[in-house]
């Protein structure tokens, strides 16, 4: 693979495939020694011209494990608050040597246009574009769907080798509109063969919705009584998208979390089995209460190092091997309903 | 994304079985039984040895001399501990041609329980030809502890050295020419034991890893 743009262009087989890397990453990381010499003399550029902590230290994190050098760039502080271009940015990292560019964008589309405007000779990879894509963050959760629901979790990281998330039931819950982890994730974990259920207002339902591969609720008890849902995937408020407090999508903070906030009481519906994910940052108290969060089913917080692992494993597989080689295309298409509504 | 994502280097081993057989079944289980009783010697008894096969074929290699290992020091009445199980080290992040080839896919890595500190560590391939695999070995081994000392056991050596590295236990030295290809297939992954050479041009792709 040249570049990883979107959850959407990953058959299953790659898909299987890059989880398969990230366990054995992840089993690396269990040593003494967690540092690999495997991209030694690589330069890894991090763009980020949208806040991020937890991404941008995560693929900081997985380059450096890997040996490659690490440059982080983000759009304060640099010339790009001065308003010099996409284009300038990127023919700049060009010039400087980058091997591979993770970008994080507010407008969709960005890093697609970085990877085929023909300014760039590195492999691009998508960490967000605007309401797009984020098919890292999609990886992470299916790697820990699947350690946790297709393999023996006993195995640690490489629990689940091999398998895919055929028949899970994944029930994502949340600001659906605005979020690109949930249309990252409605994309792989199909692939994967995985069932998804989103439930959300109907104000946090992007139109279209009826074309998408999913069941849409608006009601979470039912969801979590009825669907039985393997995991649960809770997404964050995003407040900054959203025009003014509420941004007339819900009534208040209150209103959204008793119909929509995973609590104690709906915990207690789910299936002994299930898991509670969510990919943060936390607005703890709105969609997800604290006796949720630090549920002792709540894998937040192994998403986080998974996330490492997957990141090394894209590193891996889009900067090594003869890529001049193969020619063959990366194919880049987004479903029109996508892109309506990115 | 591209199909050679999924080219682990085993690919080239389906293609049906042209060429010479060097070595059958008995001659493999012959040098295998020679290699174990030279472990035994050299290390006088297999107390602190530890066995790690390189994948793909250097892993069915180290459990096959691993049960004959355990089967002489039953027949031993002097030889004190039982050898440890096989373990497994992946090299492939550590090779020096990672951009020369279609992306490898990674295999496991898998110490037995006590860990390498302090053992004598045998190193077990199926095919020794540039070097090059042994040496990123040496630096996969480093990075999981410190060996007393690393040992190479290779079931042929067909020459070819690119590095000063030498194996400590040979099954068959098969004098080759570049060209040429060679295949080691085993029960356990190929359904059948032999060594064949093939002239260069009956793959499409480059084989050896």
């Amino acid at each position: 693979m040249k570049h990883l743009l979107s959850a959407a262009d990953l058959t299953r087989a790659e898909a299987v495939h890059v989880l398969d890397t990230a366990a054995e990453m992840a089993a690396t990381q269990s040593r003494e020694i967690k540092k690999l010499p495997t991209l030694r003399g690589r330069t890894v550029v991090n763009l980020f011209f949208e806040d991020s902590t937890r991404t941008r230290i995560s693929f900081e994190t997985a380059a450096k494990r890997l040996s490659a050098d690490v440059i982080n760039f983000s759009a304060k502080g640099s010339s790009v608050s001065k308003g010099e271009s996409l284009k300038d940015t990127a023919l700049t990292l060009q010039a400087m040597g980058a091997d591979a560019v993770v970008v994080r964008h507010q407008a969709s589309g960005a890093p697609h246009l970085l990877a085929h405007a023909g300014w760039l000779d590195a492999a691009v990879v998508n960490a967000g574009d605007g309401t797009h894509q984020h098919p890292t963050q999609a990886l992470l959760d299916a790697f820990t769907l699947r350690r946790h629901l297709a393999g023996d979790p006993a195995l640690g990281a490489t629990s689940g080798v091999g398998a895919d998330l055929d028949g899970l039931h994944v029930a994502i819950v949340g600001d659906v509109l605005h979020s690109r982890v949930a249309r990252s994730n409605l994309a792989l974990l199909t692939t994967l063969g995985a069932h998804v259920t989103l439930v959300a207002p109907p104000t946090l339902v992007p139109v279209g919705v009826d074309t998408w591969p999913c069941e849409v609720s608006y009601d979470l008890d039912a969801t979590l009584a009825d669907g039985k849902p393997d995991a649960v995937m809770m997404l964050r408020v995003q407040r900054e998208r959203m025009s003014s407090a509420g941004g007339g999508f819900f009534p208040s903070p209150l209103e959204y979390s008793r119909a929509y906030g995973l609590d104690a009481r709906r915990l207690a519906i789910l299936p002994e089995h299930t898991i509670v994910m969510h990919p943060g940052p936390m607005n703890r108290g709105l969609e997800i209460s604290a006796e949720a969060a630090d549920s002792p089913r709540a894998v937040i917080v192994e998403q986080v190092a998974n996330g490492v692992a997957v990141r090394m494993a894209v590193l891996y597989l889009l900067l090594t091997g003869q890529h001049d080689a193969t020619p063959v295309p990366v194919t880049t298409t987004t479903t029109r309903t996508e892109e309506a509504h990115a | 994304m591209s199909h050679d994502l999924r080219h682990d280097g085993t690919s080239t081993y389906a293609v049906p079985t042209t060429g010479t057989v060097v070595l059958g079944p008995t001659e493999i289980q012959r040098a295998l039984t020679r290699i174990a009783h030279e472990i035994v010697e050299r290390n006088k008894g297999t107390g602190d040895v530890v066995l790690l096969g390189i994948p793909t074929r250097g892993v069915p290699l180290a459990h096959r001399l691993v049960e004959r290992l355990t089967a002489i020091a039953a027949t031993d009445p002097g030889s004190a501990d039982p050898i440890a199980p096989a373990g497994e080290l992946d090299v492939t992040m550590y090779r020096d041609d990672l951009r020369d080839h279609p992306t490898r896919t990674i295999g496991r890595t898998q110490l037995p329980p006590g860990g390498v500190d302090g053992k004598v560590v045998v190193l077990v391939d199926d095919v020794l030809y540039s070097g090059r695999t042994i040496r990123a070995a040496l630096d996969a081994i480093s990075d999981l502890g410190r060996p007393r000392a690393v040992q190479l056991a290779t079931l042929v050596d067909r020459g070819h050295r690119e590095l000063p590295i030498r194996p400590d236990f040979v099954g068959k030295n098969l004098p080759t020419s570049h060209t040429e290809r060679v295949r080691v297939r085993l029960a356990e992954l190929d359904g059948e034991d032999a060594v064949v050479i093939q002239p260069a041009a009956t793959t499409p792709t480059e084989g050896h890893r």
